[in-house]
């Protein structure tokens, strides 16, 4: 198939649709309207159905119930409005059922602004809504990625019964790169949804209930351990990372999304500049991949972890490197995209100053 | 006095059976609704016991007069009572 | 002998939770007599609200979603947009409908959803202990109006079957009674067609039940349903709304 020019945003929906998703739901809010707006046009094409809902509470409840029914299901939105689709979100889980969330992150907190930012991870990774559980969060750093990720998200959304997270920011979203819509291939262990409600007529008389609601403290405990059982094997199984020159690097830079890439191009620069950088880049951000960090952790004199946040991933770092090399944090907020210069700077400073 | 004529014609007419009305007692909860909308008040709550949840439960205590509408069936909340005539 | 009344097929064996004598019952009795009538019970999947009918899905005997306090509308959307065919229906509360939940009831009235609402109306907030709802009474002494609801800061009571009618999309919205036995049988007429409309995929319908609260109304079952028929009927009128098959 061929590489086609495309807008973030729309390289998630058209994946979406070539993942055999056919019910969106959403709501409009800068800088991801291109979603919805290209699934309203393409979807119903597919014989699917796009739906303007309400508010974002509307949406993701949407989204619970068409999930509830068995389908493939998604849903995207940018941070203040995914605070919106807390609610849902625990219930779906609680529920144990699989949908697919897209976050296009944008800069808070409250109202914010519209330009790109990274300061959701905790609300994406830490929960976000009430109670126990974890959302499995795929965090793309280009736009082929963002498809190819939104593809595996449904397939871990259904192997696991739980919500699967796209965390991409404004920047992926808006850019516009090469992507390749690859044909389909689902993963090899789908098990039928035999849970989802049809209808009783079409189950041979077996009741369905989709429910999270436990009155018996027992009954909830063994419910939500038997949930965690599912973050085990995600752990276990689902960890995703890349490493980038970090064979001989002085400092490792760690980064997700766009800042990632940021600091591609800062190592690359560093390398000219006779300063060693490479780049621990975890492409999932639950389950963190505590692996990359035992491969890599004996080698650089310090990590550096770059964020479009007031250091957020920063939390996790610190308990991957668990006191074994320094750690310094570099973040820009409110919107603001960090130059590769000034990734730079921080690495100097850092083999330079001996030190954070 | 003349006795009193009987029928020339067949039988005598025979009364018809009285309706069924059973409960499922242990599912009352003596709220009284079956005993305000039968239109013959022959319900009643039996306040000489209770049943396994602890109310008095309802009862026909005079079947004569139940005319097997199955009002009281109909109000009830709890599907507690079944009638057949 | 032949059966007068008997338990429904729609109903399970579980035996209700609600109060003595309260109409959850009674209502979920004409929904169940209803869905089993219309041979519909098999392609039925309830949406259950949060309030005193939180169990509902282990009262009627078909498929059920629950759903969180107020999105049922939204949760019915989700499941009748993947399963057309299905007889999706939503059973909410006052709290759940008239307050929380009143831009979800909305939107799925304005977008004429094919699904079928049964709104229970007891004026009051049952599961959670009394407190006031947005279709409290003026006057009406609740925990959080322990002086009598006011009209100017709390508020009036909230007209839903009024309001949704002045929406499109809306096939069927009447407001009704169980409050005696003529009252519970054209309840039961009217939840059996708002059922046929979307068996006919006509748009949105909705009936409105007014319903008693004995617990929390403080009084006897019996008392409580004279109180909706001599304080709540004159409030909240009993008749047809809106109906697009012209009926009245």
């Amino acid at each position: 198939m061929a590489k086609k020019l495309m807008k973030g945003n729309e390289a998630i929906a058209a994946a979406a649709i070539n993942a055999g998703c056919r019910y969106y739901f959403g709501y409009p809010i800068t800088p991801q309207n291109e979603v919805l707006e290209y699934l309203s046009r393409e979807l119903p094409k597919a014989g699917g159905v796009c739906l303007q809902a309400e508010s974002e509470v509307a949406a993701i409840n949407m989204v619970y119930g068409a999930a509830g029914a068995g389908a493939r299901v998604l849903t995207s939105s940018s941070s203040p409005g995914i605070s919106l689709m807390q609610e849902g979100i625990s219930y779906i889980a609680g529920a144990e059922l699989p949908c697919v969330l897209v976050n296009i992150m944008r800069a808070g907190p409250g109202l914010g602004g519209v330009q790109p930012a990274q300061a959701d991870y905790f609300q994406a990774t830490k929960g976000g809504g009430h109670g126990d559980y974890r959302v499995l969060v795929l965090a793309p750093a280009s736009l082929q990625e963002a498809a190819d990720l939104t593809q595996l998200a449904f397939d871990l959304a259904d192997i696991y019964r739980n919500p699967v997270m796209v965390l991409a920011d404004g920047m992926i979203g808006q850019l516009m790169e090469p992507v390749e819509l690859s044909p389909y291939r689902p993963a090899a262990r789908m098990a039928p949804k035999d849970w989802a409600t049809t209808g009783t007529a079409a189950s041979a008389g077996r009741r369905r209930v989709i429910s999270s609601f436990y009155l018996y403290p027992e009954q909830l405990e063994q419910h939500v351990r038997a949930i965690y059982a599912k973050y085990a094997a995600m752990e276990k199984n689902e960890a995703r990372y890349e490493l980038h020159q970090c064979d001989d690097a002085d400092v490792v830079i760690v980064a997700y999304g766009t800042t990632s890439r940021i600091a591609r191009s800062a190592i690359e620069k560093c390398r000219r500049l006779g300063m060693r950088a490479g780049l621990l880049r975890p492409i999932t951000l639950y389950p963190f991949p505590f692996a990359a960090f035992e491969e890599v952790v004996a080698r650089p004199r310090a990590f550096l972890v770059v964020e479009m946040s007031m250091g957020q991933m920063l939390d996790d770092v610190k308990i991957a490197v668990a006191g074994r090399r320094p750690i310094s944090f570099y973040g820009r907020t409110g919107g603001i995209v960090p130059t590769p210069d000034e990734v730079v700077k921080q690495v100097r400073a850092i083999l330079e100053g001996g030190g954070p | 006095m003349a006795p009193t004529p009987t029928s020339s014609a067949g039988p005598a007419r025979e009364n018809p059976p009285p309706p069924e009305v059973v409960f499922d007692e242990n599912l009352c909860k003596g709220c009284e609704l079956c005993v305000t909308v039968c239109p013959t008040k022959v319900l009643k709550l039996d306040t000489s016991r209770v049943n396994l949840r602890g109310y008095f439960p309802a009862i026909v205590y005079n079947l004569a007069l139940c005319s097997g509408c199955g009002s009281c069936a109909r109000i009830c909340p709890d599907s507690v009572i079944t009638v057949r005539r | 002998m032949k059966v007068v009344y008997q338990k429904s097929a729609g109903l399970t064996d579980v035996p209700l939770h609600y109060c003595p004598g309260c109409t959850h019952g009674i209502i979920h009795k004409l929904v169940a007599e209803s869905l089993v009538e219309l041979d519909v019970l098999g392609r039925a999947i309830l949406v259950a609200p949060v309030g005193c009918a939180v169990f509902a899905y282990d009262y009627f005997n078909c498929d059920a979603q629950e759903a969180a306090h107020g999105r049922a509308p939204a949760v019915a959307t989700g499941i009748k947009r993947v399963h057309p065919g299905a007889i999706v229906f939503t059973y909410q509360g006052d709290g759940d409908l008239a307050s929380i939940g009143t831009a979800e009831i909305v939107h799925a009235a304005m977008r004429g959803e094919n699904i079928t609402v049964i709104f229970v109306n007891n004026a009051i907030y049952g599961m959670t202990g009394g407190q006031m709802a947005p279709t409290t009474l003026v006057g009406q002494q609740t925990t959080t109006s322990p002086l009598g609801r006011s009209l100017l800061g709390q508020g009036g009571p909230l007209h839903v079957c009024e309001m949704l009618a002045t929406i499109g999309a809306t096939a069927y919205v009447t407001r009704v009674s169980v409050h005696n036995v003529p009252r519970l049988a054209a309840a039961k007429r009217a939840i059996k067609k708002a059922f046929q409309m979307q068996m006919q995929n006509k748009g949105f319908s909705l009936v409105e039940v007014l319903s008693t609260c004995p617990t929390n109304w403080g009084m006897s079952p019996v008392q409580a349903m004279r109180w909706v028929e001599q304080t709540m009927v004159p409030v909240y009128p009993l008749g047809v709304y809106k109906d697009i098959e012209g009926g009245s």
